[in-house]
């Protein structure tokens, strides 16, 4: 689609040039004119009075015959024999994409002798399981998966391919994206299909979470996503399901693959499981506060989460400033989270911070700035010094 | 030694705001900033050329016209040459259509050893652009690269960044690298160099001075399309709580517990 302005019908009443979010529209004599900004959002469309802009039909070149591919495909991600979780959230919205499309749901599987995981998978709701299984695909290499998985979408076709959005799929994501020739929307968080023509509609926060955006794929195959963890529901477990299991054979040659892992080296840092956790407790700039030291800050926020069973989050402000290691990190370059509570201490509630974290259950704030954007979103608020509130805090818990 | 650094001037998202009543992206007087990915990009070429006087560092971006300002900052912080594809014709480019587009600069430019790139820009947040443009051209590509332990002769040792950990991947040259700011921390412009990096050209490219044909860029050259842009909606106002400290606190917990959720 691209916004085209109708010379005839514009009255100049620039009310296209105020709603743009992307300052794309001028007014040339008096006639709305669509700039190089534009990212043909249509906003524009539906503000105008007099119908005098419209979405057209670009003609666009290498468009593929979309009635070939069939069933939605989702990307299993395993380390050391264990699926990610965000793969198994995946496989339940596939099975729900699958259902509205009137298609199967298939998994990818890449690994090295890891057939346990293909029954788990089946249990999960997949109707098949295509298994990639060769000693170069143990753990993750760009070149290897790319190929095995690119060899297979150019086989069975598939319409939608969905990976999570982990450091593994947004690496393996936009090399096959290329080497398919379609497109691929990153970090989406909600996907739907649109009932008439079946396409998948994506939608994803860009601008930092301060502008949310639905893209479609509609002249290439396949349609591919990558989902942020956490975001999607796991499915329940199927004990005994069975599907259909298809081999990929895949050889490799000399130069095939141009990268190789040395060696793997686990976080020396204590695992934080943001995305599992029931309750975050979440520490910003405002931990440096008089006499506290953010090493101090932290340490009292541990306690308040050790009391609820929870962990310590963070936001990036304090990962700047080399506080707390990254892998506590909530926001939109961090890690998305939805936790039953979320503590926000002495964060602001930067937009990209917010966009992490405004979907958990219960969201209590504590902030001396009580004008604090945090305030915005939170369920409860309390203004004060969290150095006096938090301990009151891990008292009244008892 | 030949490095390519690729570079996006971005609105300083930090700084963007949201007009409450139309729920529209506020974008005057937001500045526009080097990419701060892309910053460490940029430095990790130029720590390589303190190193050794052969290396030569230049730098790509695709922007429009005032995306110059960025390229000179790079030349002022220390980069030999700037170079800015430009054009009507590449707007409305998705991630697809932009990779085509730079590495169509890149081939241009001519023969290299590394290519940089940040991880992610901070307004599209997408990732996709690095790895594609090293898709294009053939060659291996790392993302996430927190630190360069060792350049060999025809390959790279760099520790790739996991959520819980890293890997350490030899990678063959030429290749593409996508830097994390836990790579290094970028240095600033030096005094002298940037009355130098005004009078510097920046060499401006279309279309033809890079061989793209104009369906192949752009819009027109895009897998994906936006149907439709809104703003997040809302959430609606919490509750204030009040009194001293106690009294905030012992509220809270009741109010928690009430809800079953402690």
């Amino acid at each position: 689609m691209a916004v085209k302005i109708i010379n005839d019908k514009c009255k100049g009443c620039t009310k296209c040039v105020k709603e743009c979010p992307f300052d794309a529209i001028t007014m040339i004599e008096k006639i709305a004119n669509i700039g190089p900004k534009c990212t043909n959002c249509g906003a524009c469309v539906d503000v105008c009075p007099f119908g005098a802009i419209e979405n057209v039909q670009v003609d666009k070149k290498g468009e593929v015959d979309i009635t070939l591919y069939h069933d939605v495909w989702v990307f299993m991600e395993q380390r050391d024999g264990e699926l990610a979780k965000v793969s198994v959230e995946l496989l339940g919205e596939g099975g729900r994409l699958a259902k509205e499309i009137g298609c199967k749901l298939a998994a990818v599987l890449c690994g090295d002798k890891v057939d346990n995981l293909v029954s788990e998978i089946f249990e999960y709701g997949a109707d098949k399981v295509y298994y990639a299984n060769a000693p170069e695909l143990k753990s993750y290499n760009t070149d290897a998966y790319n190929k095995a998985i690119y060899e297979a979408i150019l086989k069975y076709k598939p319409e939608v391919v969905l990976l999570g959005a982990t450091h593994v799929g947004r690496d393996l994501g936009p090399c096959l994206a290329v080497q398919c020739g379609t497109g691929l929307t990153a970090d989406c968080t909600k996907l739907e299909i649109d009932p008439e023509n079946k396409q998948l509609q994506q939608t994803r926060p860009a601008f930092g979470g301060n502008l949310m955006a639905t893209i479609l794929i509609p002249n290439h195959r396949p349609q591919m996503a990558t989902v942020r963890p956490g975001v999607m529901e796991k499915p329940v477990k199927k004990a005994g399901a069975k599907g259909e299991l298809i081999d990929l054979t895949v050889e490799f040659k000399d130069g095939d693959i141009r990268t190789k892992v040395l060696e793997i080296v686990k976080g020396l840092t204590e695992v934080v499981s943001l995305t599992d956790a029931k309750v975050i407790v979440s520490g910003g700039r405002g931990l440096q506060s008089g006499d506290h030291t953010p090493e101090e800050g932290f340490a009292l926020l541990k306690q308040l989460a050790d009391k609820l069973g929870g962990v310590v989050g963070s936001s990036r402000a304090a990962v700047d400033a080399g506080w707390i290691d990254h892998s506590h990190q909530v926001g939109q370059t961090g890690t998305t989270v939805k936790p039953t509570i979320y503590f926000a201490c002495g964060i602001s509630g930067a937009i990209q911070h917010l966009a992490g974290m405004q979907n958990s259950g219960y969201i209590v704030a504590i902030n001396k700035n009580d004008g604090a954007p945090i305030f915005d979103v939170a369920d409860f608020g309390l203004v004060g010094d969290l150095y006096k509130v938090v301990p009151e805090l891990i008292e009244a818990l008892g | 030694m030949k490095i390519i650094v690729c570079a996006k001037q971005v609105p300083d998202t930090n700084e963007v705001k949201i007009d409450p009543v139309k729920g529209t992206l506020i974008r005057d007087g937001v500045p526009s900033i080097l990419n701060p990915d892309d910053a460490n990009a940029l430095e990790a070429a130029l720590e390589l050329k303190d190193k050794s006087a052969d290396v030569s560092v230049a730098v790509l971006s695709m922007g429009p016209p005032q995306a110059t300002y960025m390229l000179r900052e790079c030349l002022a912080m220390g980069a030999d040459e700037a170079y800015l594809l430009s054009s009507r014709t590449f707007g409305g480019a998705d991630t697809c259509a932009t990779s085509t587009t730079i590495a169509a600069g890149i081939r241009t430019i001519g023969a290299y050893d590394i290519i940089f790139a940040g991880r992610q820009a901070i307004d599209g947040d997408t990732a996709q652009v690095g790895p594609q443009t090293a898709q294009r051209l053939g060659i291996p590509s790392v993302t996430y690269v927190q630190k360069i332990r060792e350049i060999k002769d025809g390959s790279i040792i760099v520790e790739r960044q996991l959520e819980d950990g890293y890997e350490v991947i030899e990678v063959k040259t030429p290749c593409l690298l996508t830097a994390v700011k836990e790579l290094n921390t970028p240095r600033y412009m030096s005094v002298s160099s940037i009355e130098d990096a005004y009078k510097a050209e920046v060499n401006i490219w279309d279309e033809n001075n890079v061989n793209l044909k104009a369906e192949d860029c752009g819009l027109k050259a895009s897998p994906t399309q936006i149907l439709r842009s809104f703003a997040p909606a809302p959430k609606g106002k919490g509750e204030i709580l009040t009194g001293t400290n106690t009294e905030m606190a012992v509220s809270l917990v009741g109010k928690l517990q009430e809800l079953h959720v402690i």
